[in-house]
This record gives structure tokens, C-alpha cells and sequence, in this order.
């Protein structure tokens, strides 16, 4: 047995590397960290860090062709990297057990869940049939799986991506593993059941003792569990301590980067400009000789040409940077002050779109031919408006609405009942030929920039495209002008034109969707998470654009987002949006500071924040399970369901949305009362 | 569950009715003429036997009423009588089905006990050895034309090497046994008539093999291709994180979710099989279907022709619903509670 002194898991000097035809691709380049039995052990990193592969080497999980070429797993006394085929297997699952991030995928959709759950243990021969099925159930109720016993005879489909994820963590823990190694566990989950698997993921390591490595690009998630954190880089580990100093006194550039470019829930900055720092990681084909962090770095000095070795910084701490462990320090550089765009005085008399008794109902296909026809109430009667040069946020969980919401104010979906008036024109029904003109004037960008770019076409053309269709380019050559123009104002070189979208970055591919969505000069753009899909500097990056481009061009934002930290940081004013009904909608500032809404409250809460001594302190309000169907929305008040100070009264008669605050309207019977 | 296959069923008998009817309007659109192939060119030239002909087929009533007669007579199980042959249709085909059912069912059996694990090991192994052979497999079944593959086997197999029977389903002094299904290999089984069973058997040999061919190549491919899509999704790398064994993640976790498409294949392959031998039955001097459906088109025989369709569409719908009701035990969300 490993002794405190002794770590369960020692990694040392580990390379990973991806042996393809065009050379080595040095994913995981020296890596060397240990875990102590019951530690919790946070990675975090940007994806192509390594952090991934790291711990598809532990597990020995790696797809071809990569290979462990160089290094050593020691744990319990083996070499894990050289291991057998049937060595690791019997370490698999029984000593260490791993979570990933995407439950949807993460089980066999034609199994029966006890079947997943039995065969885990049945495998390593520690349980029989009988007791592994009994067992399960047990681990499905103590992952807060209703009627476990039930439900244990479902198949995956019938359950949501929070359940999934319990039964994942039940099948984790089903042999008593030593170690759980989770990738990314609540990345694809939604804010409230993500702060649910990590309460559980906490309780599991508290009672149990099984030491976890929680991988994560999410400093908060990381700050909520985690004893210990690695930084990862370019295939290596950058800074290693506690979160509580780490987080708050980061010792390695790249550390101090991810802290600036994340907004955070719980601080109204002044000014929308994240701190970003400027390129792309290096190509792990060639990682540069010196510092790997150097071409970025800030704080770089004539020494960072050399390679810095991960030396202790503090008690407790290393970074390998050359100027903390000279004893230098990270300070915040002063920014000039940007110019505040003016506060609009007075709220203009007629907004650029008015929304109102939205409805969208989406009949479902029958499944049988005499079957009474379903309908998903995807948008069920919201009122919005949306004032000129403002930004209007649009928040919730997913299922709630946003995106058909998004779709409906720019007509790519007709609705099925209400009213929706854009720059004075009721367009609610407008024909494709009446609304065209109108097109011009409201722009949509997307969530996935690699989806949303015609993989056929140079950027030249994407970008051309619209200037053609709506007769603004008179010729080649002013379009040839026009598309260098937007090249420019989104930040991408002029020669951009002749290259097609699989040359970009994700970053790139989102700001040439954005100049696609500019180019023909429109005064309203609707973002659909238009930056959920990248890293948190680039987010951080294309959140600046957006704002520069707002105050260069006047635009009016509506942003649609799932990240709460982000809403508050760029937003004016926020819609909060259940199960197609707007909750609360209020300004930014009013609405994060007193929520009067039950779900805005608890959403909120859900909300980690990289810090974990601020974390300690505030109150979390726990969100009841998950969010019901909107096949079938309960009676009443929606939200009734899973709000914590529902009354007899919330499931009779529904809340009208009401002005509680100045400015600020809630849908709830008790405004204010839960805090 | 009960409410899915209602809903197949009533969809399946409209396909065949369908089907049906779109081929009475081809057969009667298309030139050629019965009473021509019938009657002979003598006869076909006197106007007054041609009429006694006609109204003697139902030739003269408007296509409304032929199709509706005959959909009447469908109705009581009656499938007409051949214009070629005198013989009630129905008949006929009791006496040339069992022959191709044998042949097509045989044939894809051995598609299936071959194609299968060649599919599902090559993907397993991939780019190894056994990978190349079945992909070398699947492109040469695929792409042979059945005819030459047919000529080939008989040329080299009876004709030179005399290894296998030559062509029909029986040699000469063999005695045929008491039909009881019409399938030999049954009805001797059941007579215990061993030595004419090896005789059928033998005789099965080649024509099988080629007719599977094609069948084996699709067969082969396509499972390959989705046991390496089934290999490559995120429970599959859950089932190897858990422990799980080399066998069971293929066995257990990648097959069931790989046999999708490949029951989907194999369905329509069957009834392929079934409905399309007419080459190899040809080559082979098999009396089965395929060459009845053959000499029925070139007779202009009404009857044989409408009735030879009811039937291939009633295979292929009843292949196909046979498909979707397996498609629900496969998968489970496919039938949602």
C-alpha cells in the first residue's frame, strides 16, 4: 500500500508523441507529476496542451498512432507504460477508472444500462452476475439516479446527459478504483447539472477516498475540487501548487493569461476588453527551443531563449519561467483606458426589433400512423425588446429556447403564433422576396465556425457572397475592395482572400463568420454562442472584436450564450429564458447583483468561479434535478418543478411577467424572496 | 411495439398493391402484343379470332376493369391463367418457386456465414493481411458479372476438373423424391433419402457459390465498414477504460451496433437473390422462377408476368418489414415508450 509519503501515481518524463507520416507530433513532451492516494489533482490547459493525452496514456488508451515513447506510469509498483495488453487491463476499470467528457456518446446506445453498469465488475471478476447487478442499483441510487431500480433496466436514449453522466460515475467507482481520472466530466453538461456531478464528484472523493485527476479548460470546475493544480502548455507542465495560490497568484505567464481572458461571474468589470494575449500555441512539430510560452509572453526577457526547467517557485509551487523563479512578479499591466462609449441617455423611443407573444411550436414526426400528433414547445409566448447600440443577452439551459429564439427574430423560422416588429416593419409573416431587404439590416453569426463555413469555398467568396446577392458590390473589383476591407476590420491578413477555411484556427474561422455577417453592413446582429466552441483567450478575443465592432459601427448585439460569466461581462441588458418563457429580463448589473427570479438566482450560483476562496463563501442555492420536457411543460409556474420555494399557489397560476425593480421584470410570484 | 407493426403492415400491403399496379400500366404501355406471340402470325391476321381471343382473356375491357378483375381474383388467391402455358398461374409458380427459394437461400446463407465474420475481422484487424483478402473479396464479388462467374465455374469446375455436377438440380438417374416442399434438400432429408441428398446438395454447389458472390462482396464490405464505424465511437474506448476484453468490446459492444446496416443489406440481398437469379438459373439450367419470369416476358403472358410481380413485391416488402420489426429488437430507439 502506498504511504503518504509514497504517491499512488508517479509519471515521470512522460512524451507522448503522435507518430505520423509527416513527422512526430510532440502532444505530451516531459511530463512528470505524482498523485497522492485520495488527492484531488486538477489539470487544466487549452485544448492541444497535452492534458488529454496525458491521461489517454495512463490509461494506455491512445489511439494510433500515437505511442508512449519515452518515460515511465509508475503506479502500485508497475510501469503502466509497459505494461502488457492483459497487465493494463486488469488495471483498467479496476484500479483506474476513467470519465470522459461526453456522455451522450459515452454508452452503448443498444445496451440496457445494467448491462454497462454489471459488466464493469463482472470483468475483473470481483463481483458475480447477481451481486454486480445489486451492487449497481446501489451505485445508481447513491448517484442521485431516481428509482434506481427501476431505471437500471433502461437503455441510454432514455436518459439525459446529466443522468448519463451519473451512470458514468457509477460505472467509475463500481470496482473501488484507486484512481478516477475524468476528461473534461461537465463540459457538455449545463451550468446547474454541472454543479451537481461536481458536488457529487467531491462527495464520491470525501467518502470513498479514491484520488481523482479532474481535467479541465475551466479554471472555475477546477477551483471547486481540486487540492492541487498542473498548468499544462505545449506538452508540459508550466505551473504547479495549490488553487488557492495559483489562481489568485499565478507564477507562470500562461497560468496569468487564462486568469485575464476568462470574465468572471462574480466581478462587474469596467471595461468589456478581456486581457488576451496575442498568436497560437506553438506547432508541436517543432516546439521552439527556448521558453514554448516566449512568442506570447508578455513578461518575456532575453534568458526565456533558453528552455526553462519546472523549478519551485514558493513552498508548495513550481513554474518554469525563468522570471518568477528569479523572484519577479506578474503584475497587471496598466491599460490605457479605453474609450467608454457614451452610456445611451435616454432609452430611444422605438427599439430595432419588439418582440412579442413569440411562440414557435415544432410538431414532432408521429411514430406510428394513428398516433395523436406532439408538439415541442420550442419558443411557448415571449416578449422582448431590443433598443438600438444596445447588446440584449439571452440565457439559459439548453433546451430552453435561445437558438429557436435567435432563429425566429431573423425569420430563418417562421413562428407559429405572435408578433415580431423589426425597425418599424411587422415581419412576422413577411415572404422570403419582403424580407430580403431587411436582411441587409440584421446579421446572424454562428456557434460552430467550422460548420458554418462552406468547406468549398476560398474566404474571398464566402465574403463575396452576400456583397453579390444583395447588389452591394457593383463590380469585381469594389467587391475585390469591400472583402479586403472586412479582412482588415476582423483582424485576418488581406491575403486571407484565397484560402479556404480549413487553413484557419477555430478563432479565425469566427472572425471570418463575423465579417461574412458584416459585409453587408447591418445594424443588428444576432450571436448564437458564437464563442462556445473555443479556448478561453480566444474567446476572449473574439469577445473584444465584437466590442470594438460595437463601438466602431454602432451595432446592436443580441448574444446568445450558456456561459453566465461572459452574459454579465458583455451585456447591457439579460434575458433569462426556461423552458420557452423569458423568467427575468433586466439590466446586467441590476439582475446579477439582485436576481429576483428563483432560476436566475440558482443559475447564478451554478456558476463556478475560479477562486476557490471566494467559492467558500458564497452561497449556493442547489437546482433541483433537470429540467422537465417541453413536450409537456408543467402547469402554471414552469420553473415550479425545480425551484426551492415553490408554493401550493406556483403550480395553479402562472406568473405574469412583471416590472418588481426599475427596468427589471420577473415572472414569480415571490420576486426577491429567495436569496 | 404493437402500434409500430400495425402501422409497417398497413404500409407494406399498400406497397404491394403499389407495385402492382405500376406494373400493369408498364406491361400494358409497352409494345408487344399477346395474341401476336399466342396466336401466331396466321391466326393473329384473321380480325374475327383475334376478337373471340381478346374477349376470351379479358383483353377487350377497358385497363380499369382488367386491373380491377385481377386485383378481385388476387383477392380470392386467384393468380389467373398463363396465356402460354394453360396452366392456373398459381400453379406454375408452386412448381418453379421451391427451386430458386432452395438456390437464393442457400446462396445467402453463405454470403452471410462468410461475409459476416470476414467483414467484422478485417475491420478488427485492419490493414493486416486478412483485411487485404477481404477487401479483395468484396471488390472481385462485387464486380465479376454473374453470367461470366457462372461460365467460368461450369467451364472450369464440371468441365475440366469435373469436380462438380454439371448443370439442373439433379444428375439424370437420380430419382426425384415425393414432393413434399419442393425443396430437395428437404424432401430427401425427410424420406431419408440420403444418396439423392448428396446429389442435390452437389448440385447446389456452384450455382450458389456464384449466385452468393455478389452478395458475399456487398455483405463483406459493408459490415466492414461498420464495424470500423462502430470501433472508432466513444463507448467502445468506455468499454476498453473499463477493462473490458479484446473479444467482448468487438463481440459485445461494436457488433450489435455494426449489424444495423448490415441487416438492412442483407434484407434487400435476400430478396435480390430471391427475384433476380434469372442469369445464373439460366447458366445453370435451374427450373426456378427467374426463368419463368424470363419466358413469361418474352410470351407477352399477361397473367404470369402481373402475378410473377405481386409476388417479387410481396418478397421485397415482406423482406423489408421482416427488416424493420428486426430493426426494433436491434435497436432500441427505434421504438420509443
Amino acid at each position: 500500500m502506498p504511504t503518504a509519503a509514497e504517491p499512488l501515481l508517479q509519471v515521470r518524463d512522460l512524451r507522448t508523441w503522435f507518430l505520423t507520416d509527416s513527422g512526430p507530433v510532440r502532444a505530451v513532451d516531459g511530463v512528470s507529476f505524482d498523485v497522492h492516494a485520495g488527492e484531488t489533482l486538477g489539470v487544466v490547459g487549452e485544448s492541444g496542451s497535452g492534458k488529454s493525452v496525458c491521461a489517454k496514456s495512463i490509461m494506455r488508451l491512445l489511439d494510433e498512432p500515437a505511442r508512449i515513447v519515452g518515460g515511465s506510469i509508475l503506479f502500485k509498483g508497475r510501469d503502466l507504460a509497459h505494461l502488457d495488453d492483459e497487465g493494463i487491463r486488469e488495471v483498467r476499470g479496476r484500479e483506474i477508472a476513467m470519465v470522459f467528457q461526453d456522455p451522450m456518446t459515452s454508452l452503448n446506445p443498444v445496451l440496457r444500462i445494467a448491462r454497462q453498469l454489471i459488466e464493469a465488475m463482472t470483468a475483473h471478476g470481483r463481483f458475480t452476475a447477481a451481486a454486480a447487478r445489486s451492487r449497481a442499483i446501489d451505485l445508481l441510487r447513491r448517484m442521485g439516479v431516481a428509482s434506481a431500480d427501476r431505471t437500471v433496466n433502461s437503455f441510454p436514449h432514455q436518459f439525459s446527459g446529466g443522468m448519463r453522466q451519473r451512470v458514468m460515475l457509477a460505472m467509475g467507482f463500481s470496482n473501488e478504483p484507486s484512481l478516477l481520472i475524468a476528461d473534461e466530466p461537465t463540459t457538455a453538461l449545463d451550468v446547474t447539472i454541472q454543479a451537481q456531478i461536481l458536488d457529487l464528484l467531491r462527495g464520491l472523493n470525501r467518502d470513498l477516498g479514491t484520488a481523482v485527476i479532474l481535467i479541465s479548460h475551466d479554471l472555475g470546475v477546477i477551483a471547486n475540487i481540486c487540492s492541487r493544480v498542473l498548468v499544462m502548455y505545449a506538452g508540459e507542465v508550466v505551473e504547479e501548487g495549490a488553487p488557492e495560490e495559483l489562481l489568485t497568484d499565478p507564477r507562470h505567464p500562461y497560468t496569468w493569461a487564462l486568469l485575464h481572458a476568462a470574465p468572471r461571474i462574480d466581478a462587474q468589470a469596467e471595461d468589456r476588453r478581456l486581457i488576451t494575449i496575442e498568436g497560437q500555441p506553438p506547432d508541436p512539430r517543432a516546439w521552439p527551443s527556448g521558453c514554448r510560452f516566449r512568442a506570447r509572453c508578455p513578461f518575456a526577457v532575453e534568458k526565456c531563449a533558453e528552455h526553462p526547467e519546472l523549478l519551485p517557485v514558493a513552498a508548495g509551487r513550481a513554474a518554469r519561467c525563468w522570471v518568477t523563479q528569479e523572484g519577479g512578479s506578474l503584475h497587471t499591466p496598466e491599460r490605457a483606458r479605453p474609450v467608454v462609449a457614451a452610456p445611451v441617455d435616454a432609452t430611444p423611443a422605438a427599439p430595432i426589433l419588439e418582440v412579442s407573444g413569440l411562440q414557435k411550436h415544432f410538431p414532432l414526426p408521429k411514430e406510428a400512423f394513428f398516433e395523436r400528433q406532439r408538439v415541442l414547445r420550442a419558443v411557448d409566448g415571449v416578449d422582448l425588446q431590443v433598443f438600438a447600440g444596445e447588446t440584449v443577452g439571452l440565457v439559459g439551459e439548453s433546451g430552453c429556447g435561445k437558438s429557436t429564439l435567435a432563429r425566429l427574430v431573423t425569420r430563418l423560422h417562421e413562428p407559429t403564433d405572435g408578433k415580431i416588429v423589426f425597425a418599424g416593419t411587422d415581419i412576422t409573416h413577411a415572404s422570403l422576396s419582403a424580407i430580403r431587404p431587411l436582411r441587409r439590416r440584421m446579421q446572424m453569426i454562428f456557434q460552430d465556425p467550422y460548420a458554418s463555413l462552406n468547406p468549398r469555398m476560398t474566404i474571398g467568396e464566402i465574403l463575396a457572397g452576400p456583397l453579390i446577392l444583395h447588389g452591394i458590390a457593383g463590380d469585381a473589383a469594389a467587391a475585390r475592395t469591400r472583402v479586403a476591407e472586412l479582412l482588415d476590420l476582423v483582424g485576418l491578413p488581406g491575403q486571407s482572400v484565397t484560402r479556404y477555411p480549413y487553413e484557419f484556427s477555430g478563432g479565425q474561422r469566427q472572425r471570418i463568420s463575423i465579417a461574412r455577417a458584416l459585409a453587408v453592413g447591418p445594424d443588428f446582429v444576432v450571436a448564437d454562442e458564437p464563442i462556445s466552441a473555443l479556448d478561453v483567450n480566444i474567446q476572449a478575443q473574439i469577445i473584444n472584436l465584437m466590442v470594438d465592432l460595437q463601438e466602431r459601427l454602432g451595432l446592436t448585439y443580441l448574444f446568445i450564450a450558456h456561459d453566465l460569466a461572459v452574459v454579465r461581462h458583455v451585456c447591457d441588458r439579460i434575458a433569462v429564458l426556461y423552458l420557452g418563457k423569458i423568467m427575468e429580463v433586466g439590466p446586467a448589473a441590476s439582475l446579477f447583483a439582485r436576481p429576483l427570479h428563483p432560476y436566475t438566482r440558482t443559475l447564478i450560483s451554478a456558476a463556478p468561479v475560479p477562486d476557490p476562496r471566494v467559492e467558500r463563501t458564497r452561497r449556493h442555492v442547489p437546482m433541483k434535478g433537470e429540467p422537465p420536457s417541453a413536450l409537456n411543460p408543467p402547469s402554471g409556474c414552469r420553473f415550479r418543478t425545480r425551484c426551492p420555494i415553490a408554493e401550493e399557489r406556483c403550480t395553479r397560476e402562472e406568473p405574469p411577467l412583471l416590472e418588481a425593480a426599475p427596468g427589471q421584470r420577473v415572472a414569480c410570484h415571490f420576486p426577491g424572496r429567495l436569496t | 411495439m404493437i402500434r409500430y407493426v400495425v402501422s409497417r403492415l398497413v404500409v407494406s400491403v399498400a406497397m404491394v398493391l403499389l407495385a402492382t399496379l405500376v406494373i400493369f400500366l408498364i406491361a400494358n404501355t409497352v409494345p408487344g402484343d399477346p395474341v401476336l406471340t399466342a396466336l401466331g402470325d396466321m391466326a393473329a391476321s384473321d380480325p374475327a379470332q383475334v376478337a373471340e381471343f381478346r374477349a376470351r382473356w379479358g383483353l377487350d375491357l377497358p385497363l380499369w376493369h382488367q386491373y380491377w378483375l385481377f386485383l378481385e381474383r388476387l383477392a380470392h388467391g386467384d393468380l389467373g391463367v398463363s396465356i402460354s402455358s394453360r396452366r392456373p398461374v398459381l400453379q406454375d409458380i408452386i412448381d418453379y418457386a421451391p427451386a430458386t427459394l432452395e438456390l437464393a437461400t442457400v446462396a445467402f446463407i453463405l454470403s452471410v456465414l462468410v461475409g459476416l465474420p470476414l467483414g467484422v475481422l478485417a475491420a478488427v484487424r485492419r490493414d493486416t493481411v486478412i483485411d487485404h483478402v477481404a477487401r479483395a473479396v468484396s471488390l472481385i464479388g462485387v464486380s465479376a458479372p454473374t453470367f461470366w462467374l457462372a461460365f467460368i465455374a461450369l467451364a472450369v469446375f464440371y468441365g475440366q476438373l469435373n469436380w462438380a455436377p454439371g448443370p439442373g438440380r439433379l444428375d439424370a438417374v437420380s430419382f426425384p423424391p415425393d414432393r413434399i416442399t419442393g425443396l430437395l434438400l428437404i424432401d430427401t432429408a425427410l424420406q431419408g433419402d440420403w444418396e439423392t441428398f448428396h446429389d442435390a446438395a452437389a448440385h447446389l454447389v456452384l450455382p450458389s457459390i456464384v449466385l452468393a458472390a455478389a452478395t458475399l462482396g456487398l455483405i463483406t464490405r459493408t459490415t466492414r465498414a461498420a464495424m470500423l464505424e462502430a470501433l472508432s465511437q466513444d463507448y467502445v474506448r468506455v468499454a476498453k477504460a473499463k477493462g473490458l476484453r479484446g473479444r467482448l468490446i468487438v463481440v459485445g459492444h461494436a457488433l450489435p451496433n455494426a449489424m444495423l446496416p448490415v441487416v438492412t443489406l442483407g434484407g434487400l440481398a435476400y430478396a435480390n437473390l430471391l427475384a433476380g437469379a434469372v442469369m445464373t438459373e439460366t447458366v445453370f439450367s435451374w427450373p426456378g422462377l427467374g426463368r419463368y419470369t424470363f419466358r413469361s416476358a418474352v410470351t407477352v403472358d399477361f397473367p404470369a408476368i402481373m402475378a410473377v410481380t405481386a409476388i417479387v413485391a410481396a418478397i421485397f416488402v415482406l423482406v423489408n418489414f421482416l427488416v424493420d420489426m428486426s430493426y426494433a429488437l436491434l435497436d432500441p430507439r427505434v421504438v420509443k415508450k
